[in-house]
């Protein structure tokens, strides 16, 4: 086994630790914070796939400003140790169902995919893959109108705030 | 002997190929001492910076500072550390308590972790990752969710005052920070930290002076330091977040918080002072160490100088001063950085810093008129305050006061 392989299994696993504990624990604040865990697991996932971008931009997005604004929100909350109502709910049998099912077709489909057994090929000298994703980013070629819709979206979203939160009186 | 640290690296590899070892555990096995080595240099750095900052808030403060203990007083950090260790370590009743012996952990790890990034020599350094300035962002994020924790989990409601402060100020200031890091971003090409002092031949100081004075002042925030600690504000909240800490676990924070000014004083350094450049370093990289360390510690003096200067700001001043002068102004260098950047691109090198320079300095010309405006207008409305309206009589303990003109009211 390589150290990636090793690295990668002990990732997964706290990932996926965290991902259940988020939903089995009773306390508010520490499923926030499992969530933090479970999303650092996935920013490291993303480094070992050469992604670095990727990790930084989901730690900084998803933990800096996303889980810190949750964690606000429950604090803010009355009674936030006070949680006692079943972790589980009747439906669970349907919920295993299906995530068995999910598991078991995503096994299937990359058990009988030739392509998993190949490493991925490194980048050649002198190739930045984020100058590649800037560029793309900004390129009329490329991805430039979905940019920049996404741009006024979260404008829009960012005036939306603004006129919720103005006070009329003054 | 230009490089030694590489010079152990490489030996321990050829070691480590005789012993038969594959090529990928030992980059791992390298990296893991690496880490730790880098790691402990920056802690025993850390013991001596408390002797560095008691010794420079006493000159400040016209005293001596440390002087009994070893040659100028050197060795009475290690009697802090002793006197930390020996104190009775409390966790507050109903805390939790994991989050809260996690939480100081979190504070020094996250400043330890920022080192990985920061070149100390052309060729020592802990990684080049091309995500460095993005890198620093992402462990600043961290080490908020540290004091949200610490404050939350010490079961105290000054604690938590203090870490929402602390959180609203870091959230705030980190927005006009990137902005700023953004602009030695434009003018090296590169979010790598190593290619930005590869292309500082002219620092950025000089190019881009608004955005130094824009990463000075927001780190200055997101340390948490005097004008901006209102997170710790003695006179309203105690100790802030840290308020339940002793012994070692306080130690922890105190700790992160010097290596933090340090570190981005060394951030500042690398950004807009050239990093490790210096005299003679292409010959002897182990140069860039020292002059590294000389511009590090001169920003870590220059924002203990800000810390022991200025008294607190109230919080609406602060985030008035972040989202109504500092993130506009930081969003206004940015564009015409960026401007003036594709439109000189191809001129000569010297008439490209002359046009940056200048643009930077007519920038802050008209901040600064705005900001005086601004205090003109403040002073006035202080110096002349409105009226309010006073219902009389007014019930106070007992006694009843009674109006001085009218009895339906006066103006006070």
């Amino acid at each position: 086994m390589t150290p990636l392989q090793i690295i990668f299994l002990i990732v997964a696993a706290i990932t996926l630790g965290g991902a259940l504990m988020v939903v089995t624990t009773r306390n508010l604040v520490h499923a926030a914070l499992w969530l933090v865990l479970s999303l650092f697991g996935i920013a490291i996932i993303f480094v070992l796939l050469d992604a670095g971008f990727f990790a930084v931009a989901q730690v900084v997005i998803y933990i800096g400003a996303i889980a810190i604004l949750m964690i606000f929100a429950i604090m803010l909350t009355r009674r936030v140790a006070k949680d006692s109502g079943p972790q589980i709910n009747a439906t669970w049998p349907i919920a295993g169902i299906v995530t068995l099912a999910l598991f078991g077709g995503l096994f299937t489909v990359l058990q009988n995919w030739q392509q998993i057994h190949v490493l991925p090929p490194s980048f050649p000298e002198g190739y930045d893959p984020l100058q590649q994703l800037g560029v793309e980013l900004v390129s009329p070629n490329g991805y430039l109108i979905p940019f920049e819709v996404a741009s006024i979206l979260l404008l829009a979203a960012l005036i939306g705030a603004i006129v919720i939160a103005w006070s009329k009186t003054k | 002997m230009s490089d030694p640290v590489n010079l152990i690296a490489n030996w321990l590899k050829t070691v480590l190929i005789n012993w038969g070892v594959s090529p990928t555990w030992i980059t791992v096995i390298l990296s893991a001492i690496g880490v730790v080595v880098l790691a402990s240099v920056v802690l025993v750095l850390d013991i001596f910076l408390v002797w560095v900052e008691r010794k420079v808030v006493a000159r400040f403060q016209d005293r001596l500072g440390p002087n009994r203990l070893g040659p100028f007083g050197l060795f009475q950090p290690i009697a802090d550390v002793i006197k930390l260790l020996l104190k009775e370590d409390i966790t507050p009743d109903k805390a939790d308590k994991f989050l809260y012996n996690l939480s100081p952990v979190i504070a020094l790890a996250t400043v330890i972790m920022l080192w990985a990034v920061v070149p100390l020599a052309p060729t020592i350094f802990g990684s080049d990752i091309n995500v460095g300035v993005l890198y620093i962002i992402a462990v600043g994020s961290i080490s908020t969710l540290g004091i949200l924790i610490a404050g939350w989990a010490s079961n105290n409601k000054f604690a938590l005052v203090g870490a929402f402060r602390t959180v609203a100020q870091m959230v705030s200031y980190e927005v006009p920070m990137v902005i700023s890091i953004l602009i030695p971003v434009i003018l090296s090409r590169s979010m790598g930290i190593n290619t930005i002092v590869h292309s500082q031949t002219v620092w950025y100081i000089v190019l881009a002076p608004v955005a130094a004075i824009i990463f000075l002042i927001s780190s200055q925030a997101e340390l948490g330091r005097a004008p901006f600690d209102i997170s710790e504000a003695e006179s309203e909240i105690v100790a802030g977040f840290h308020i339940e800490y002793t012994g070692m676990k306080f130690g922890l924070f105190y700790a992160g918080e010097l290596l933090h000014a340090l570190t981005l004083g060394g951030f500042f350094a690398t950004f807009f002072l050239g990093g490790w450049r210096g005299w003679g370093v292409e010959t002897y990289p182990i140069l860039g160490i020292f002059y590294f360390f000389v511009k590090a510690f001169f920003m870590y003096w220059v924002i203990m100088w800000i810390k022991y200067s200025f008294p607190r700001v109230r919080i609406d001043q602060m985030l008035n001063l972040n989202w109504k002068f500092l993130t506009p102004l930081a969003l206004a260098a940015l564009i015409i950085t960026a401007l003036l950047d594709k439109l000189f691109q191809n001129a000569s090198y010297s008439v490209y810093v002359l046009v940056m320079f200048l643009s930077n300095v007519i920038l802050l010309y008209i901040a600064y008129l705005v900001v005086g405006s601004y205090a003109r207008a403040e002073r006035k409305r202080v110096a002349d305050p409105e009226k309010i309206r006073v219902n009389f009589p007014i019930k106070s303990s007992g006694s009843t006061i009674e109006p001085r003109s009218t009895s339906e009211g006066a103006h006070v």
